[in-house]
């Protein structure tokens, strides 16, 4: 707790009127400059050798390698990332070719199961379902990280906007965010979709972003106005840093770990979205698309009493995965919370 | 006190007004809007400018908004594109099934929740704990769509526990009186329907517990071992006071200022999960409304009424709760 870097993301209670007035700059300090950048120079170097072992980030990260459960969730989620990248390389079959042999025993109430070249058996199209869950893991990750990524983009820009310039701006954006807070995730989300006249794979994606889009602007807008009363702004202000470089040097790196988190335990969240969506009938109308909340929302549900397996495999992927990357982000959550510092 | 809840209310109503015009200026720029809703997408120009007129589309879009409110003021919000019936008469049918559904599921939640969430505390690292980790972990991963099919499909084709779907066994008279099944069946002592009702309840109102029920164990949880380690409490039992005051008067008010608050915004996450899981027991209620609404040719007029609907319900619900903070906790009525 010593390091007084770590603790610059907490407002410190300060007393008197120290706000800096404008039009104040470094070089009307004149002649002093000098030697008081020579001082900052010392004391930066001293708090740069300070930072070595404990700082924030470097702290969590080794607090994390020692967490089972940072351990089981990154495990999990490296696995997830891997088959998705190597998913070409991994499947046996094509995931969209129909093969004669499994086509031939589909009937109204039938689907073949294993068999030796099929492990897994056939999907209601006579596909490889195996080769189908192997390349899911891509098409889910694909789903799940942009879903994800526009959400915390269009969040962040909010909550960074909203943070810095606080007042009017603020107020206005806040108040936004609370209109779209009012709505149940999954309402706002079938409402996003069924305002498109049309639905596909990006229908869908972008739903799911949304509903996302008020949380993490939240979350930033929180953490940028605890920073705006704190000494390491106050400093930069006192340096006659520009607005624009404050908000992006110094507030906004500070605000970025909470909101990786939220990310982690947002992509979660995002399939399992996508999943209720296609359970709805509002999903992805792609036949060729494999991707496991698709693979159970429309063929698991309606061939559940055929053949349970069309639900079983992907709704178990899919809460693996979520598990993964729940079970990571706590972790995560967890490490970087001054409270558990030891 | 009082001037807390008039500013809350003016709250309210803003974020109402504000989305209800993001949603109306939103429906009535789409291509593919309500005009080709009603006629199909072939209709002659004729036809679609005789009914753009008629409906008003062609004047200004705020004083179609003004217009709009005006009748939504008087309870009017038009008429479903799909039945041609009210928009309130098909929302006051539906809705009661899903407060039914989501009220029964919030009882589990809390009833299931709170003393989960406290033991797993008192006993923090033992077995238990464990268990009821795990469970949490679980219960926020699984889809509860899926969930819902296993647990239909257990406890109605392996063991016939319950009905597999629907709010009453059909051919059951029963007196509609509230459009709450169980209540109904209270009030008008026709106790069989009442049973009934409450057998049809209780799979879809455990599915849909699940998320909640996982969320406020969380909370509870994380918030009694807060408490656990304060002051006030080895101040109590140093001085003797019995385990049972302790625990009741110390530990757990103290620790359910975080978990009513989380009550109340689970509330957004049931009306999500009721459009799940009304579409796997077949409930007829909001969320098969609003699926039926969107795919049998978009009904933007209930759609409408619906997205209002439950956000104002959710808003409601968290200012209820944030006054129940000044019942539960005198130091907030002090402020």
């Amino acid at each position: 707790m010593s390091d007084p870097i770590t603790q610059a993301g907490t407002p410190a209670p300060r007393s008197g009127d120290d706000k800096p007035r404008p039009g104040m700059s470094e070089r009307s300090i004149g002649l002093l400059g000098d030697r008081k950048k020579a001082r900052l120079d010392e004391l930066s170097r001293a708090s740069a050798s300070d930072r070595g072992g404990v700082s924030l980030v470097r702290d969590a990260v080794r607090r994390l390698r020692r967490n089972p459960v940072a351990i089981v969730g990154a495990s999990i989620v490296g696995l997830f990332i891997l088959v998705a990248i190597f998913a070409p390389l991994i499947a046996p079959h094509d995931p969209v070719q129909r093969f004669d042999e499994l086509t031939k025993n589909l009937t109204v109430d039938t689907i073949p199961g294993a068999s030796g070249e099929f492990p897994f058996g056939s999907d209601p199209l006579g596909r490889d379902f195996l080769s189908r869950m192997i390349y899911g893991a891509r098409q889910t990750l694909f789903v799940g990280v942009l879903a994800t990524l526009i959400g915390l983009a269009l969040g962040v820009l909010i909550g960074a906007i909203a943070g810095a310039f606080g007042g009017w701006v603020d107020v206005v954006l806040m108040r936004l965010t609370d209109v779209m807070l009012a709505l149940p995730s999954l309402l706002l989300a079938i409402t996003l979709v069924a305002m498109a006249s049309r639905s596909s794979q990006w229908t869908v994606i972008f739903a799911v972003a949304i509903v996302n889009v008020p949380i993490f602007a939240r979350l930033l807008r929180g953490s940028m106005l605890a920073q705006r009363e704190s000494d390491h702004v106050l400093a930069a202000r006192a340096l006659g840093v520009k607005q624009r470089n404050i908000v992006l040097r110094h507030m906004l790196p500070n605000s970025l770990t909470a909101v990786i988190v939220q990310a982690t335990l947002t992509f979660a969240v995002a399939i399992l979205d996508a999943a209720a969506l296609s359970f709805l009938g509002l999903g992805d109308p792609d036949i060729n698309r494999a991707e496991w909340g698709l693979m159970l929302g429309v063929d698991g549900q309606r061939y559940f009493e055929v053949r349970p397996e069309l639900a079983y495999y992907p709704a178990l992927a899919i809460i693996v995965v979520a598990l993964g990357f729940t079970l990571l982000g706590e972790a995560m959550r967890e490490a970087i919370d001054p409270k558990n510092r030891r | 006190m009082l001037r807390v809840i008039v500013r809350r209310l003016l709250q309210l109503v803003v974020t109402l007004i504000a989305l209800s015009a993001l949603i109306f200026i939103w429906l009535r720029n789409l291509p593919g809007g309500p005009v080709e809703a009603l006629l199909g997408e072939r209709a002659t120009p004729e036809r679609r400018a005789l009914l753009i007129k008629a409906l008003g589309y062609d004047q200004p879009i705020l004083v179609q908004y003004g217009k709009f409110m005006q009748r939504v003021v008087t309870g009017d919000f038009g008429n479903s594109i799909r039945s041609g019936d009210p928009v309130t008469e098909v929302l006051s049918r539906a809705f009661p099934a899903t407060i039914e559904l989501a009220v029964a599921a919030m009882i589990i939640a809390v009833g299931l929740g709170v003393p989960l969430g406290y033991l797993a505390a008192r006993w923090r690292g033992r077995s238990l704990d464990n268990l009821t980790i795990a469970g949490t972990l679980l219960g926020i991963s699984i889809p509860i769509f899926f969930l819902g099919y296993l647990l239909k499909d257990f406890f109605t084709q392996n063991i016939h526990w319950f009905p597999p779907s629907g709010r009453l066994t059909t051919g059951l008279d029963n007196t509609d009186v509230t459009g709450f099944f169980v209540l109904d069946g209270l009030l008008t002592r026709e106790f069989d329907a009442s049973a009934d009702a409450l057998w049809h309840l209780i799979l879809p109102a455990i599915t849909l517990a699940t998320i909640p029920l996982a969320v406020i164990v969380r909370i509870t949880r994380a918030s009694v071992l807060d408490v656990l380690n304060e002051d006030y409490v080895r101040t109590a039992e140093a001085k003797g006071l019995r385990n049972r005051t302790i625990r009741g008067r110390h530990i757990l008010r103290n620790a359910l200022l975080p978990v009513v608050t989380t009550i109340g915004l689970q509330t957004g996450a049931l009306l999500s999960g009721a459009v799940l899981t009304e579409k796997v027991y077949n409930w007829g209620g909001i969320g098969t409304l609003i699926t039926d609404s969107i795919s049998g040719g978009r009904d933007y007029p209930v759609l409408q009424a619906i997205i209002l609907l439950a956000a104002l319900v959710f808003v409601v619900v968290n200012l209820l709760v944030d006054l129940s903070y000044a019942f539960i906790d005198p130091r907030v009525r002090v402020r």
